[in-house]
């Protein structure tokens, strides 16, 4: 009777698990090619940070001495990651005053300490991927993952512009198949009369990097904003594998003791 | 070492009270997985309090503030990750051990005479839990942490004629604020957890009182030794039963270290994404949520519809379904205790009373319109949403497992109970 009402169980929760999944809807998010051990990559996202996305972003939690963590000493920091006067032990702040952005954007530029907790890093290599040109926004970018986003797209110099490329199809199985098809940032939308179009990217002007340069530059800042978001996670992972190896030792005396003390209990 | 000990004893009854309470306290032999879940809640407790302390030394129950001191509890404190990370875990884990420790007692009906109290008592430390975790959840001041309370907190605001002013007493404030978080903080480090620790003292009391239920659901009491006048299906406690729940526990710290050093987020339900946001009180998040042991009741106060102007009805329900549980040890009329010796009614209405709970709390972190709607055609349904009726008639289930009980545990065909504990 038990196994039958377990059995019962899995089945429904993994039919409804099944429903949770079918229902996902948005961009198919590409999976950012990030390694959290890669000290070079994070270095790279470290600078690609500090140059392309400080003017206006801060990352208040993060301490510019923490960068130590990735193989660079306090005076390679001073020297290549400090723009500004600030002290090693000081937050990476932006320059830019948070009234000013508020007044320029319409939205202070937000913080990006933990942004990689909230957006998930897949999330943010795609919508870094995701800019194209669109003349009706008041920046003239707009954004496939995040649309209607008040940031312009900073880094147009290198990525060059994108362009979006629509098209139509007869029903939602046909799209759908087109937007795995397309095996890149693809959007079905159901257009009004019953149609589906699917929404894509294309380069319309170069940048001065070619696509895969700027998918590993992306990459690289994607990886160094995953670690700001938790400085400690490579000690954690470290620290949790001593634990496990203490605990599974603690288990097999804690095991026979018990089976000693119980030897006569029938 | 002896000598102490007399000195002590003389003055306190330190032997005494080991003896009766721990060394000849006499538990049935034939204890199973499921009785592992009451010294792990134990274990938990001390965790939380001991983690508590030292996230307070760095937190500052500050509206301008708390967000900031929590990251800096992650980053510059040294280990501050680690004690950040036992304590939201331990959060969830003691929840998990609770409904465990609570679906013990439904299986072997450990809430049966002579165990009225008892069972009442774990009632209250549930519900104390509860507020424990609801206070605790706003201190990171993160965006769901501020809605969630905005939320629970209106849930009090639907009572008829006082509702404002009763939800304007509990916040201190027109919303959730700085005031608001101040005395959370105190309820969540001073208040609830007193509360929770007399009332684990007390149940442990009646437990130790009444004896200890078995899977077999028979008093060993009533069968003693007539040389020792000890129960013969009984052991003492310790060392039988410390030596075994040392092994529950390292195992159960194996799974807890798992979580905490290698997915300490829980997949988004330890803790949420959207907490990583700093509170807004001038951006209501598109779906609020709260952390997922609460979620079933969640489920509930969104299948019960608005009746007269009021979402009162739903308040009622959510209420409702904890209330009832206090009702178990005189709702339930079986001959016998145990479900080993229960018949299929019984059986059936409890594999149904948990699935219920499961999907409930599956619908109470989902939109409603997660399923969709149902198509015009349907008849009476409409284009309802098809979870909000599910959840409709889970709630229903839910609320009869408890209602019928009286008549089925009755009617239910029941096995002879042995005379003695068996294997």
């Amino acid at each position: 009777m038990m196994n039958a009402i377990t059995k019962g169980l899995c089945i429904v929760l993994l039919a409804v698990a099944g429903s949770a999944l079918a229902n996902e809807g948005g961009v198919r998010l590409e999976p950012a090619p990030t390694a959290r051990l890669d000290n070079e990559s994070l270095q790279r996202g470290a600078r690609n940070f500090v140059n392309y996305c400080m003017g206006c972003h801060s990352a208040q939690f993060m301490r510019y001495s923490r960068l130590t963590d990735l193989g660079l000493t306090e005076k390679q920091i001073q020297d290549n990651l400090i723009l500004g006067n600030a002290k090693i032990g000081s937050p990476m702040l932006s320059a830019m005053p948070r009234a000013d952005g508020a007044a320029w954007f319409g939205v202070s530029p937000p913080d990006l300490s933990v942004v990689a907790r909230v957006r998930g890093k897949d999330w943010l290599y795609s919508y870094l991927l995701a800019f194209y040109r669109d003349e009706k926004s008041t920046t003239g970018w707009n954004n496939l993952v995040f649309p209607g986003v008040a940031m312009p797209h900073v880094l147009w110099k290198l990525q060059g512009t994108q362009k979006l490329v629509e098209t139509e199809y007869e029903d939602l199985e046909k799209a759908e198949a087109a937007e795995i098809a397309a095996k890149a940032l693809a959007l079905a939308e159901r257009l009004p009369g019953g149609k589906y179009a699917v929404k894509t990217l294309a380069i319309d002007q170069a940048g001065s990097q070619s696509s895969v340069e700027y998918r590993h530059f992306a990459a690289d800042l994607v990886n160094f904003l995953d670690y700001i978001a938790e400085p400690a996670r490579n000690q954690r992972i470290n620290i949790g594998l001593i634990v496990m190896i203490y605990l599974g030792v603690l288990f097999v005396f804690a095991y026979f003791l018990k089976r000693a003390y119980w030897k006569d209990i029938h | 070492m002896q000598k102490v000990l007399n000195w002590i004893d003389d003055r306190f009854p330190l032997t005494a009270l080991w003896k009766s309470q721990v060394s000849e306290y006499y538990a049935p032999k034939n204890f199973n997985f499921w009785y592992f879940f009451g010294s792990l809640a134990l274990v938990i407790l001390v965790m939380q309090i001991v983690t508590g302390i030292f996230l307070t030394m760095n937190y500052k129950p500050d509206a301008t503030k708390a967000f900031e001191s929590v990251e800096y509890i992650m980053r510059d404190v040294p280990g501050g990750w680690f004690i950040r990370y036992a304590h939201s875990t331990g959060a969830s884990a003691f929840f998990i051990v609770i409904y465990l420790h609570m679906f013990r007692a439904l299986l072997y009906g450990s809430y049966r005479k002579p165990r009225e109290l008892l069972w009442i008592v774990g009632c209250f430390i549930y519900l104390a839990l509860m507020a424990e975790a609801f206070f605790g959840y706003l201190l990171p001041w993160g965006q769901m942490s501020y809605w969630g309370a905005q939320v629970i907190v209106n849930l009090f605001s639907t009572v008829p004629v006082i509702g404002d002013d009763l939800g304007t007493w509990i916040r201190g404030d027109y919303t959730v604020s700085d005031v608001t978080l101040n005395r959370f903080f105190a309820f969540h480090v001073i208040a609830v957890p007193l509360a929770l620790l007399i009332l684990v003292a007390v149940h442990l009391t009646a437990l130790h009182e009444v004896g200890s239920n078995n899977p077999d659901g028979i008093e060993i009491k009533d069968k003693l030794d007539p040389k020792t006048g000890h129960p013969l299906d009984g052991i003492p406690f310790h060392p039988y039963y410390t030596v075994k729940d040392l092994v529950g526990v390292v195992v159960f710290l194996a799974l807890f270290a798992i979580v905490v050093f290698f997915w300490p987020d829980g997949g988004g339900y330890f803790l949420e994404a959207n907490n990583f946001l700093p509170a807004n009180p001038l951006q209501t998040p598109v779906h609020i949520a709260p952390v997922w042991y609460f979620t079933p009741f969640y489920a509930m106060l969104r299948a019960v519809p608005s009746m007269m102007n009021s979402q009162f009805w739903g308040v009622l329900v959510m209420g409702a379904a904890v209330v009832i549980l206090f009702f178990m040890p005189w709702l339930d009329r079986s001959p016998v205790k145990s479900i080993r010796y229960k018949g299929s009614l019984y059986k059936g209405w409890l594999a149904a009373f948990v699935i219920s709970f499961l999907i409930l709390g599956y619908l109470g972190v989902v939109p409603v319109t997660v399923w969709g709607q149902f198509s015009e055609k349907v008849p009476l349904l409409g284009t309802a949403d098809k979870a909000t009726v599910l959840a409709r008639i889970l709630t229903v289930v839910y609320f009869l497992f408890f209602l019928l009980m009286p008549w089925y545990s009755v009617r239910d065909k029941t096995k002879p109970v042995p005379d003695r504990v068996t294997g």
